[in-house]
């Protein structure tokens, strides 16, 4: 049994304790956990899902830019800080499990660790006041 | 592989007539390999009665820094192979972002903190950044991760043939955790832990002290039998004991954690001069 970094165990811990939605992906951008007010974005519960793979994350929300152009999944914060190492800050639209498109902001940053060690990615969204 | 206990108290030396079981000396445990090669695991103030007992032709020492708080630091300019010319003195520590190792065990040992610098000393010392997947020295393969504790720490799983040792003296594996353990995959220390012969673990306090000090990155000692459990550990020794418990006291919390053990996992009270040599399967 393969055990998480410290690192990522600590983000976990953080994710738990926040009321705002919060991804943490691996570094090949899989989804490897998401706090319970993510669960309400994602229509599923992390216990019941578990790792979910980028390709099926990143478009489960049909993120779409202000002009209504679907997003590719490269294009989007979390995979910005997976593939460049770098944060990254957006704002964009969802369709959330209601059916409603939601104008949302994401700013995610990358888990780099000490000893050059890259452990993946923490993402937060929160939706843009109207 | 011999394991020899030679300081089992934390944060802070605590000597007198209420300790002298247990002992009142911080952090250190020496490890001596099936072909001779010696460990040290911390620098707490027992290293300087391992250092007496080390024989004068010694060539080589690795010692194995968890991290660089005082109790785990203290002894090592007191530690006898220092000051032998031509002794070969590995010190293996945490990484950090800012500073390399060298430079902050010698913020300590140096003035005004030390009067003497480590490097004025004729030993050979090198200094060399951690964790990494795997080292080798000598017949050990030794994997070390950071864990759970506060500032840089690391623990280490040593493997010599088909014997483990695992050392987490300062550990907080159920931090932030509403429920203890969790899954193993999520679980700080466990890969270092898994399946290990010997598992000497952070068992700083009692449960309810552990209420009051949630976050100081120490273990209650049911946290850390749960821990062990889960690991499957065949061996639990109790160590880095809170200056503040006597003997009795700590008498006291082990017959009450080993009555709550459920499994075959085996706790043995960590006091000052306990030796476990695992090959004659101790």
């Amino acid at each position: 049994m393969s055990q998480q970094e410290i690192e990522v165990i600590l983000s976990r811990h953080l994710a738990e304790h926040l009321v705002m939605p919060i991804f943490i992906v691996d570094p090949a951008g899989d989804l490897i956990f998401y706090n319970q007010p993510a669960e309400n974005i994602l229509g599923c519960k992390y216990n019941e899902t578990g790792l979910m793979p980028a390709n099926k994350w990143s478009t489960i929300f049909e993120p779409v830019d202000q002009d209504g152009k679907p997003l590719s999944p490269e294009d989007l914060p979390l995979m910005i800080a997976i593939s460049q190492h770098c944060p990254a800050h957006k704002t964009f639209w969802i369709r959330g499990m209601d059916g409603n498109l939601r104008e949302i902001e994401a700013t995610a940053f990358p888990l780099n660790a000490q000893a050059e060690r890259f452990l993946g990615a923490v993402a937060i969204f929160w939706e843009v006041a109207k | 592989m011999k394991i020899t206990l030679w300081g089992t108290r934390g944060s802070l030396a605590s000597p007198g007539a209420d300790t002298v079981r247990f002992g009142g000396n911080t952090s250190c445990i020496s490890v001596e390999g099936s072909e001779g090669t010696l460990l040290v695991m911390d620098a707490g103030t027992g290293i300087r009665k391992l250092g007496i007992s080390l024989p004068e032709n010694l060539k080589r020492v690795d010692i194995l820094l968890t991290h660089l708080h005082m109790d785990h630091l203290q002894g090592l300019p007191f530690f006898a192979p220092l000051r032998r010319p031509g002794v070969e003195v590995h010190i293996w520590g945490p990484a950090s972002t800012t500073l390399g190792l060298s430079h902050r065990v010698l913020r300590y040992l140096s003035p005004p903190l030390f009067p003497v610098t480590l490097r004025e000393l004729p030993s050979i010392l090198h200094f060399h950044e951690l964790p990494s997947e795997l080292i080798e020295i000598g017949e050990f393969a030794i994997t070390s991760q950071l864990v759970v504790h506060l500032n840089p720490t690391l623990g280490y799983r040593i493997v010599d043939g088909s014997t483990t040792f695992t050392y987490l003296p300062d550990h907080e594996p159920a931090l932030g955790k509403s429920t203890f353990p969790r899954s193993k995959e999520w679980t700080s220390g466990y890969a270092l832990a898994e399946g290990a012969d010997i598992l000497i673990h952070d068992s700083q306090y009692t449960t309810d002290e552990y209420q009051e000090r949630i976050g100081f990155g120490h273990s209650s000692i049911t946290q850390a039998t749960l821990f062990a459990e889960l690991a499957e550990a065949k061996k639990f020794v109790s160590f880095h004991h809170d200056p503040g418990h006597s003997d009795a006291m700590l008498d006291k919390m082990i017959r009450q954690a080993s009555a709550e053990i459920r499994t075959a996992l085996k706790l043995v009270p960590g006091m000052e001069g306990d030796i476990f040599d695992l090959t004659s399967g101790d």
